[in-house]
């Protein structure tokens, strides 16, 4: 695979990146999964900031702020609870909740991604087995189980920041490995080189050349720590881990199991909360196959 | 293979269960909350006892843990435990051990995990393949889309819909447990099928799952593979299809298959611990959910360095047979 990047190799940042935009759309139009996936997650996103409008924030979202187990009617659209809650409001702030704690844990993994991969594939050396090592260490261990343990022990003091703060420090090994890998493919191709030669310094051959290049990679690789942490808040709150006080998705699956909403046929308890569940992760799992495939061309498979 | 990528590779576990083993020591020690007294003060508020004395009892207790040890000789003392696979005395179930209420639980997690996982990966492999064979009929693509749901599908929701439908409408198999309570546990053929009538449920739910993203990736693998090179030769030579498909190209798509199964373990444990909590199972994470509870952190500890071992030790076995299964692999060349 030696063949020489012609077209990169004179391409100025900035039309790079306004190119990058263009292929995207291009490719958003030709890829239906993709798109789908967008205008479900930019949905739950519209409804989840929009819907703060229609309900009180404040109040609705938590016990006593309603009659109990009502059945969705004109007032309360989605019903309330066995404890008072407005099932509509939880939902708008539970969504919302939800999405702060997995895009703060999946930002924080991906610039620590970044961080560590740039250094480990620039560096080399014992700098980068270190790197290595570390990443394939975290690998192994079943970090859910940590998780657990660190959350029970702070149980009274979650907040969501704390949650997102767990999940961040095991959000990052994915990351570094996969723009490590990337990081050293790129770095030998000729621009790169031609870079190097025609002056530039380190750092701005890392933001002129390498990250344009490298942003289908990082595009796919927040995605995928977006969905590991949101698949990660929603289990540790099905064990009771999360903040008691707030409505996140996974804790309305805790209180209605805990209530046991099933038995008591209170359908809008459970069904609701478990229908935007499942969207939210469809649409993240389909946007980050597209993603993938954008980032991969090779894997590309022709329908 | 090179006795250098065996000790890399021990040197690696190793250095994993130390790592697994010093964040679990050090995490209890920033907690702010203290397991033992808060033991001994729902034991005195249950109890009606006075709370006089209570602190002499927790500093008892600390003495017999060797929490009164300086912090250096507590980590090594934990060390020690951890390579003699000795976690003390659970705090909740007071006089047994961890050993010995891990012991318990652990035999309905293996048998409801790895039958699941068995029963995903072959029939997701098997799925995948045909997926991926472009002389399939046509019809099994409708199963990639179904395939792409259930491996999203977190298995604790697709868990929570079976338990609607299948047990909650339709009645036909129990809402939770692993045997009735009326049953009477011992090796018979009536309990065998009641077991069975119970594991149902929570197995189809991980194998749903797993099994989804097992075609999903056994397809890929297969696409790459048949594009190669020497299944147009195959075919040229007018080899029997069926014969190009298994020895050639299943065959040559079916290792990378191998590792992704491993690289899933740390998924499946997740699941398989939620999965048993929605079904109130007596495996691992039924135990999990109840130490969680009352803060039982000798035994959520056990529980973390077994399935770290267990984990550790799957990988490297898979690491090791992976030579004997495609001679293409050596270690020692890299």
């Amino acid at each position: 695979m030696v063949t020489p990047a012609t077209t990169s190799m004179t391409m100025p940042g900035r039309q790079a990146w306004t190119g990058r935009a263009g292929s995207f759309l291009r490719y958003v139009r030709r890829n239906p999964l993709l798109a789908v996936g967008l205008i479900i997650f930019l949905a739950l996103v519209l409804f989840s900031t929009a819907g703060s409008f229609l309900v009180d924030t404040v109040k609705a979202p938590y016990p006593l702020a309603a009659p109990a187990s009502l059945a969705p009617s004109w007032d309360y659209p989605f019903g309330t609870d066995a404890q008072g809650r407005d099932m509509l409001a939880v939902m708008i702030v539970g969504t919302r909740l939800s999405l702060k704690i997995g895009l703060l844990a999946g930002s924080i993994g991906l610039a620590v991604g970044i961080v560590l991969g740039l250094i480990s594939a620039f560096y080399g050396g014992w700098i980068d087995s270190a790197i290595r090592w570390i990443v394939d260490v975290m690998f192994t261990i079943p970090s859910f189980l940590v998780m657990v343990v660190i959350a029970s022990l702070l149980q009274q003091y979650i907040s969501i920041e704390n949650m997102a703060f767990i999940l961040a420090a095991f959000a990052w090994p994915g990351p570094t490995r996969g723009i490590r890998a990337q990081v050293l493919s790129l770095r030998e191709r000729q621009f790169i080189q031609m870079a190097r030669l025609s002056g530039m310094r380190g750092p701005e051959i890392i933001i002129r050349e390498l990250l344009p290049n490298l942003a289908p990679f990082l595009l796919a690789g927040f995605v995928g720590a977006l969905i590991g942490a949101v698949y990660g808040a929603l289990g540790l709150e099905l064990l009771g881990l999360g903040s008691q006080r707030e409505p996140t998705l996974g804790m309305t699956f805790f209180w209605m199991q805990k209530y046991s909403a099933l038995l008591r046929n209170l359908w809008w308890w459970w069904g609701i909360p478990i229908a935007i569940i499942i969207l939210l992760i469809l649409s993240l799992y389909f946007i980050s196959f597209a993603l993938d495939e954008w980032a991969n061309p090779r894997s590309r498979r022709s329908a | 293979m090179s006795w250098r990528y065996l000790v890399r590779r021990i040197l690696l576990l190793l250095l994993v269960m130390w790592t697994a083993a010093t964040i679990n020591f050090f995490i209890p020690k920033l907690s702010p909350r203290d397991p033992i007294k808060e033991r001994l003060q729902l034991a005195a508020t249950q109890g009606g006892r006075n709370q006089t004395g209570l602190q002499a009892m927790a500093d008892a207790y600390a003495h017999q843990y060797g929490l009164d040890q300086p912090l250096w000789k507590q980590y090594l003392h934990a060390l020690l435990k951890v390579v003699q696979f000795d976690y003390g005395y659970s705090i909740s179930q007071y006089p047994r051990t961890v050993n010995s209420v891990i012991g318990d639980a652990l035999p309905w997690t293996i048998c409801l995990g790895l039958v699941s996982i068995l029963i995903a990966f072959v029939v997701g492999t098997v799925l995948g393949a045909l997926l991926g064979w472009p002389r399939s009929p046509g019809w099994l693509r409708a199963l990639v889309p179904v395939s792409m749901l259930t491996s999203a599908v977190p298995a604790f929701v697709l868990g929570f819909l079976l338990i609607y439908l299948f047990a909650f409408r339709l009645k036909a198999f129990p809402l939770a447990g692993a045997y009735s309570q009326t049953a009477n546990p011992g090796w018979s053929l009536s309990f065998a099928g009641d077991v069975l009538d119970h594991a149902f449920l929570p197995a189809m739910a991980l194998v749903l799952f797993q099994m989804g993203g097992q075609a999903l990736q056994m397809r890929g693998l297969m696409v790459m593979t048949v594009g190669e090179d020497y299944i147009t030769f195959a075919d040229a030579k007018g080899l029997r299809p069926q014969r190009v498909f298994l020895r050639y190209a299943v065959r040559n798509a079916l290792l990378p298959q191998v590792t992704g199964l491993v690289m899933s373990l740390g998924t499946f444990i997740f699941s398989t611990v939620l999965v048993e909590t929605l079904f109130a199972y007596p495996g691992l994470g039924g135990l999990i959910n109840s130490a969680i509870q009352v803060l039982d952190f000798n035994l959520l500890y056990g529980i973390t360095m077994i399935l770290v071992f267990a984990v550790c030790i799957a990988t490297l076995a898979v690491d090791l047979i992976y030579p004997l299964l495609d001679p293409r692999i050596r270690y020692d060349r890299r």
